[in-house]
């Protein structure tokens, strides 16, 4: 098991107060909680994976993630059972582009 | 002074030397040409002769396994030294009558199942390797170089002239036998039965010589069936990509798809996704294809006007037959298929080839060799190659050849797609992008000419990823190209290591398409989009004609 933290000033969009859970931990599939929180305008990401070894590979898709969504005020927890880095962002993107979508 | 008289019969001459030690050996018990299944080991060995090439029908569907397990106990004293020829090594029986020292020289397509096994006779100089073909390349040198001395094949059922009915499993039968019967070579066939009257002549008795009735059905593998169950979001989402971004934005008629998850999940997205597009009609309408069970819920929805096949699948017989305007079926209303006839039909009449792969490189080049294992090509490479010799157009063809030559005094022709379709990561985050193809490893191990290689950059059109499509039609330079490549590699090594300024550039020339890029909602790429999410979805989506092997009856 291996946790890492990653935070991401400046964001600009800031999303609804619903917090919001998608995925399940199970084999090569993960748990992601988003809900805002006051951060500063910051994205603050927290991750326990059980497979160990892939910091920079987490760090780049969190970079790639925070690229499209610009999050402010957001914090995102993870449980994750071996995702490849696919399913990450598919799993991240759907729990924003639903709230996203909730919110209009 | 005359030169001596050459001699220009010896090929009738021996044949009939061979048909005549038969007789002798079986006398009364070889009842018009049909002989009793104990005695298949005499008829073995009365027939060939040391060194002989033998063809045996070795199919990636269904074996000759009796013909096969009775060769491996004929006696090496008496037999050895045969030159193998078949398009499919499956069964260990096709390995064992190296071991036994039977056989010792092979010329095949392809070993799947029996690869690391192939490799290792080889190293051990038990086998001795011509060449590794595709399934067109090797039935062409069955009519060239390679004609064999005697085939083994099977079949559904014979009568007691030798006509035989091939069921609808026909697959290389017929290009066996054509080859070996007019080159004066023997020809023996299992079959499941004999009787009476056949349903329909497939092959014509005078082509074959012996048929024996097996004391079991042929084995048949359902190497076609894909559980939905097992289709992943990654799969909706790379199928969504491909159905907006390539076949609809090329008006993909005519195609073939490889065997796999990855297109599985094309097809069972057709009558959701391609329907909601308004692409019914407008593609994927003339397919080259087994008969999939994954594309049962499309042909119901009214996408699929025709599909010609290599062989048939599983327990699809009688959605088959209830689909005439569909399949290919003889008089009877069986299905009738053919490899060679197929391989050639998705080689010139198709637009598109898209499959899976495992390996690609900064070139595109594309393998499935893994080291230590030996196990060929099939039929990928006729199939997702650029038909030089197409001449006929289409609208798919037309604009992929303009992309490729737009800018350029190249003479206007067309071009097929090739798409190699692949998550970036294969199971335990193994790279499916590699700086070099592990297939240059695996040729110096077993001292092969050149690397093996699936599918030539050269020939690949698109490779489609999770995070992305790349044209590699339009790009101009070694250099777009090899970022263009990395720019769909996602988070593995070759990936990271982008140019990220100039793959921002090809996306804005469109030579990158990301989802987005395409309109694609994420949020749909559940599995709730597949037509049908498990197996009893497609039987119900047959009507229950569909009848599924039992492996697959998981409910």
């Amino acid at each position: 098991m291996e946790t890492l933290n990653y935070r991401f000033d400046q964001g600009s969009r800031k999303l609804a107060n619903e917090p919001k859970i998608v995925g399940v931990v199970s084999s090569g599939n993960l748990e992601v909680l988003i809900e805002s929180a006051s951060l500063n305008d910051a994205c603050e990401i927290n991750i326990k994976t059980a497979a160990v070894g892939f910091g920079s590979i987490w760090q780049a898709v969190m970079q790639d993630f925070q690229q499209r969504w610009q999050l402010a005020d957001t914090r995102i927890s993870i449980n994750d059972m071996g995702a490849t880095p696919a399913v990450v962002s598919l799993r991240m993107d759907q729990a924003v582009e639903t709230m996203l979508g909730e919110a209009k | 002074m005359n030169a001596p008289t050459r001699v220009w019969d010896t090929l009738q001459r021996n044949r009939a030397e061979r048909l005549a030690r038969a007789q002798a050996a079986l006398g009364s018990e070889l009842a018009g040409k049909s002989l009793p299944a104990a005695r298949i080991g005499d008829l073995l060995h009365a027939v060939l002769e040391c060194g002989d090439r033998v063809c045996i029908e070795g199919n990636n569907q269904k074996q000759a396994d009796f013909l096969a397990q009775a060769l491996c106990q004929l006696d090496p004293q008496r037999i050895n030294d045969l030159h193998m020829l078949q398009s499919v090594l499956t069964l260990p029986e096709h390995l064992d009558v190296f071991d036994r020292g039977i056989a010792s020289k092979l010329d095949f397509s392809f070993s799947g199942p029996q690869a690391g096994r192939v490799a290792k006779l080889a190293s051990a100089g038990k086998l001795n390797i011509g060449a590794i073909h595709t399934y067109l390349e090797l039935f062409s040198r069955y009519f060239i170089d390679l004609p064999p001395r005697v085939s083994l094949v099977a079949a559904e059922a014979a009568d007691r002239r030798g006509n035989i009915y091939t069921g609808p499993n026909t697959e290389d039968t017929p290009v066996i036998v054509e080859a070996t019967s007019f080159k004066n070579g023997i020809v023996i066939v299992q079959v499941n039965k004999i009787m009476d009257e056949l349903p329909r002549i497939d092959i014509p008795g005078d082509w074959v010589d012996f048929v024996v009735e097996s004391p079991t059905p042929y084995y048949i593998e359902p190497l076609f069936t894909r559980d939905p169950a097992q289709i992943s979001e990654i799969q909706v989402l790379m199928a969504m990509m491909a159905i907006k971004g390539i076949y609809a934005e090329y008006e993909i008629k005519r195609l073939n798809h490889g065997i796999g998850f990855d297109t599985a999940a094309i097809e069972l997205l057709l009558p959701t996704y391609g329907e909601s597009l308004g692409l019914r009609g407008k593609i994927a309408t003339n397919w080259a294809l087994n008969p999939h069970p994954a594309l049962i819920p499309a042909i119901e929805a009214g996408f699929v006007d025709s599909i010609h096949s290599f062989g048939s699948e599983l327990g699809m017989e009688n959605y088959i037959r209830a689909r005439p305007d569909i399949f290919a079926v003889g008089p009877d209303g069986s299905m009738r298929s053919n490899r060679a006839y197929c391989q050639a039909a998705g080689h010139y009449a198709c637009d598109m080839f898209i499959g899976s792969t495992l390996q690609i490189d900064l070139q595109g080049n594309s393998s499935t060799a893994t080291l230590g294992r030996i196990a060929g090509f099939g039929g990928a490479p006729n199939m997702g190659a650029d038909a030089r010799g197409r001449r006929h157009a289409s609208p798919a063809w037309l604009k992929a050849g303009e992309q490729a030559r737009a800018g350029t005094c190249a003479i206007p022709r067309g071009q097929k797609l090739v798409v190699q379709m692949v998550e970036t990561f294969r199971e335990h985050m193994q790279p499916a992008f590699v700086d070099k193809l592990d297939a240059w490893e695996l040729a110096e191990q077993a001292k092969m000419a050149i690397p093996p290689v699936m599918i030539y950059g050269d020939d690949v059109t698109h490779i489609l990823t999770e995070e992305g499509i790349a044209n590699l039609l339009m790009c101009r330079t070694a250099e777009e190209r090899e970022q263009a490549i990395r720019g769909v590699a996602g988070y593995t090594p070759v990936g990271l290591a982008r140019d990220k300024r100039m793959v921002e550039n090809l996306r804005d020339r469109g030579i990158i398409t990301r989802a987005e890029d395409l309109g694609i909602d994420k949020r749909q790429a559940t599995r709730d989009l597949l037509a049908a999410k498990n197996m009893k979805d497609l039987v119900r989506a047959s009507g229950g004609l569909y009848d599924p092997p039992k492996r697959f009856r998981n409910w």
